[in-house]
């Protein structure tokens, strides 16, 4: 197998990368002809990266996403992780995978609705790996964090879409993956929700948690260390943002009162 | 700023750098606090339309201070502003002069002008999303004036994608 350092990509040494895709397509057979999603994406995010990626409907960023989770088998180029080549993996090694490394946070929570909070977490635990006191111990370190411990009893239904979307990062994070990936996580969630969501998120990445976030949400991509805009199913720009913004941004920079 | 300052005049009378401390502190570090030289040059203009009116005050120890109040005609001019419905926010966009015009100037890559634009209200969205993580949740003026910025930013980048899906 060969190992990805041997193909030229973004700075630094090839072993801070996690994730990487080379010239990876995606195309849907459809009635209409073939539809062409994904084409030719390169996109690598090294360990720890938080990523964005930007785009209007329509560009491919799920569907790119998805690709890269396994979720939907590309149609053609290569998927790195963690120096290994998977997009042959068939749909159960990619099953192992997931369960192993990544993280799945979706716009509509996904949650098994006759479990509870806590059972939703600790399976995903389980499933990935733990003993039963470890996933319980991981299960309430991560509603601590996440303000959740009042709800662990309660099922999906007896939550609020903010709750339900914090007991969804907190179920992807179960299983310490090297990767999150999410997809809209603030797309059903009013202001003021979004923002702990999206606490939540900078704060896991400060820990040290790579992420890949596809989004339209500025807010969202404003908090990653770089954002990459699709469109057409291909990337138009990939920009670092400042780790340090401008200095003394107030609301005037945008609007200004008057009177 | 003339009928902010009429505003604060209308709970009470006060001398400019109370009036200073005082939007200050309603607006937080959301908005940029004034100059005290504007405050009073404010002040002075509207104590010549009439519509305050200002005496010295004796301090002991430190020199005189002068304070403002209200005249009748000033407590009418609030009232006026305050009830009347405000014009749709006209933004100013430089921006989007340039994308229509660029190719005027001999600049043909709209997708490269647009790409830079986005960077930029990006690193301003980050720093607004800073300084709203840095305003406490009780201090909801502040907090609402950010939010209303991020809204106008994020629709100004969904604006920019439409460009790009028109023009590119």
């Amino acid at each position: 197998m060969t190992r990805v350092g041997e193909v030229p990509c973004c700075d630094g040494p090839a072993s801070h990368v996690l994730l990487r895709s080379v010239g990876l397509t995606k195309v849907f057979r459809t009635d209409g002809g073939p539809v062409h999603a994904v084409r030719g994406v390169d996109l690598w995010l090294r360990r720890g990266e938080f990523v964005a990626v930007m785009g209007p409907s329509g560009s491919g960023k799920s569907t790119l996403l998805h690709a890269l989770g396994g979720l939907e088998p590309a149609t053609s180029g290569e998927i790195w992780l963690d120096g290994q080549r998977v997009d042959g993996f068939s749909q159960a090694r990619w099953a192992v995978l997931r369960r192993r490394h990544i993280g799945f946070v979706f716009q509509f929570f996904n949650l098994v609705s006759n479990m509870t909070a806590a059972d939703n977490v600790e399976l995903a635990a389980l499933i990935g790996g733990a003993s039963r006191r470890a996933a319980r111990a991981r299960r309430e370190e991560l509603f601590g964090e996440l303000e959740l411990t009042a709800q662990a009893d309660a099922v999906p239904a007896q939550l609020s879409g903010g709750e339900q979307q914090r007991v969804a990062l907190a179920r992807a994070l179960a299983h310490r993956p090297s990767l999150l990936l999410t997809d809209e996580p603030t797309g059903n969630l009013d202001s003021t929700n979004s923002a702990s969501v999206l606490r939540l998120l900078s704060r896991s990445h400060a820990a040290g948690q790579a992420i890949l976030l596809v989004t339209h949400d500025a807010r969202a991509a404003s908090m990653a260390d770089r954002v990459v805009s699709l469109f057409d199913g291909m990337i138009v720009d990939d920009a670092p943002l400042p780790s340090v913004p401008p200095p003394r941004v107030t609301a005037r920079d945008v609007l200004e009162l008057r009177g | 700023m003339r009928l902010p300052l009429l505003a604060l005049l209308a709970k009470e009378p006060a001398h400019g750098y109370e009036l200073k401390g005082q939007l200050e502190q309603i607006f937080g570090d959301a908005y940029p606090s004034l100059n005290i030289g504007q405050v009073y040059l404010t002040l002075q203009r509207l104590e010549h339309a009439g519509l305050v009116r200002s005496q010295d005050v004796v301090q002991t120890a430190r020199p005189n201070k002068r304070v403002y109040e209200l005249t009748p005609a000033g407590r009418d001019a609030v009232a006026t502003w305050v009830e009347a419905p405000s014009e749709a926010p006209r933004i100013r966009d430089d921006f989007f002069m340039k994308l229509a015009l660029g190719p005027l100037a001999g600049v043909t890559d709209r997708l490269g002008l647009i790409n830079r634009q986005r960077r930029h209200y990006l690193s301003v969205m980050r720093g607004l999303s800073r300084l709203a993580e840095a305003t406490a949740e009780g201090n909801k003026i502040p907090r609402l004036l950010i939010e209303g910025a991020m809204m106008h930013l994020q629709a100004d980048l969904d604006w920019l994608q439409r460009c790009q899906e028109e023009l590119v």
